[in-house]
């Protein structure tokens, strides 16, 4: 049997010694980490738009993904009204962040891609439930905020091959192409995620089968997320049909 | 961790580098004494992240520098480690380890650190770590506990590859998928190099079976490969 002092002094030594190292390895490993996060989230917002770019998302290098986000890419900050708020990047702005605060203080990031065609997309950021855990996503909008360009979708913990395959299946996010998102009267419909299949062409795509309730929880994700950007929507469809 | 020259030193004098035992120290957990498919352990992180070979290489890779060194690491003080608290110990050195090795996966392949994510981190609990620390480790020399320590992380990280190439080609019909050398093999689209949607193709027949990517495949297959490994070797036939 060892002495209590002798535990004493062997802990106070070994934790000294790991909280070094852990810490010395964090920081050297910090500003790859960093720039690595920055990367993956700008590639995830470029996603809604791969369509509308001329190479592949995977065969552009991180490198390139930062300059070529920071060249095409403006950045705007909203809140709740529809509003500019200045001071704040919009690709800090976090939506699992942001859904903490009530509803009338929210910040909305939004991103304005200049096309090689000349078209500006604008991408918005939704964030809502699926079965296990949160899912989020990018939808894209034509200059006329009401046809999809692209949507591109993420999952924190989905079943694999069932509701995970709305960012494993590439055919998912590409039904949303070229749908609408405001009816003929001009109501926030949103896209609906069928079960069953799609009845309306306009506004809505073919749900996963086996995975209903992640579904359901797109769905209700681009509903609700669309309609906190709807102020702005309806204001900037305004000034353009002018 | 000044200590690893000091103590190294003497026993190349008294033990060789690389001898007979030595070899069955790195050659045993691939097969007779394999981690998984004989001793039965880690087996949640062989079924949750073995959809994907790429993935699963990452994480092979992890598991065996933990075990290596966090062998090496207890074998050198394990005459000083007091008996009282020998498994806080031997978790403090653990948990270290997999937190370095958590940190520079996310410095350097951050797409499959998000998509292990929780599994890095449940190294710690991996039965397989702390198993050869007690068995092994705390009773030999730091040169064979570290073999020790990489062959059962080889054992562990040739079974969940072997699952992992299955799981992914009839899942998903693709390999290293994530990777720089991703290989799209069959599928109904013409990115794949066998088009079952191609008309006239042979393999019109061919869909991907879904259960593959579900963990409940993974327990299946282990099964399977231990049918397969026990019918194989004679060493481990049960005498009953």
């Amino acid at each position: 049997m060892d002495s209590t002092n002798y535990i004493v002094r062997f802990t106070l030594v070994m934790t000294v010694l790991a909280s070094l190292i852990l810490a010395g390895m964090f920081y050297a490993t910090k500003p790859a980490a960093d720039k690595n996060q920055v990367v993956f989230t700008k590639r995830a917002i470029l996603a809604a738009v791969e369509t509308r770019m001329d190479k592949k998302l995977k065969d552009i290098s991180d490198d390139e993904v930062l300059t070529f986000f920071d060249e095409n890419v403006e950045q705007v900050t909203l809140n709740m009204s529809g509003e500019v708020v200045d001071g704040v990047q919009a690709e800090k702005v976090d939506l699992a962040q942001e859904k903490k605060k009530p509803e009338a203080d929210r910040l909305l990031p939004l991103f304005v891609f200049n096309g090689k065609d000349g078209k500006k997309y604008y991408i918005f950021s939704v964030r809502g439930n699926g079965l296990w855990d949160e899912i989020w996503g990018y939808i894209a909008l034509e200059e006329d905020m009401n046809t999809v360009a692209g949507a591109a979708f993420d999952h924190k913990g989905e079943t694999p091959g069932l509701g995970a395959e709305i960012k494993d299946n590439p055919s998912f996010p590409k039904q949303f192409l070229d749908k609408k998102i405001f009816n003929e009267k001009g109501e926030l419909v949103s896209i609906n995620v069928r079960k069953g299949g799609a009845q309306d062409p306009v506004h809505e795509v073919d749900a996963i089968s086996g995975a209903t309730i992640t579904s359901v929880g797109v769905s209700e994700m681009m509903k609700r997320g669309l309609n906190y950007y709807k102020p702005y929507i309806e204001k900037n469809k305004a000034t353009s049909m002018k | 961790m000044a200590e690893t020259t000091v103590q190294t030193a003497p026993i190349k004098e008294k033990e060789p580098i690389w001898g007979k035992k030595e070899r069955k120290l790195l050659v045993d957990p691939l097969n007779d004494d394999n981690p998984v498919t004989v001793q039965v352990l880690g087996i949640c992180s062989a079924l949750a992240v073995t959809t994907q070979v790429y993935p699963s290489i990452v994480m092979a890779i992890s598991v065996t520098l933990v075990t290596g060194f966090s062998n090496l690491a207890t074998s050198m003080v394990r005459s000083y480690i007091p008996k009282q608290v020998r498994m806080i110990v031997q978790l403090v050195i653990i948990a270290t380890l997999v937190t370095v090795v958590e940190l520079i996966l996310k410095a350097t392949v951050f797409p499959i650190w998000k998509q292990l994510s929780v599994f890095i981190g449940l190294i710690i609990t991996n039965c397989i770590v702390m198993g050869r620390l007690e068995a092994y480790a705390m009773a030999n020399k730091p040169w064979r506990s570290f073999l020790d320590g990489i062959g059962n992380g080889l054992g562990y990280g040739a079974i969940l590859v072997m699952l992992s190439v299955i799981r992914e080609l009839f899942g998903k019909g693709s390999l290293f998928a994530g990777s720089a050398i991703e290989m799209k093999i069959i599928g109904p689209t013409n990115e794949f190099w066998i088009n079952t949607a191609a008309e006239g193709s042979w393999f019109g027949w061919y869909t991907s079976n879904g259960l593959m990517v579900l963990p409940a495949s993974a327990l299946f297959l282990i099964g399977i490969i231990i049918w397969i490994q026990r019918s194989m070797n004679p060493k481990l036939v049960d005498a009953s």
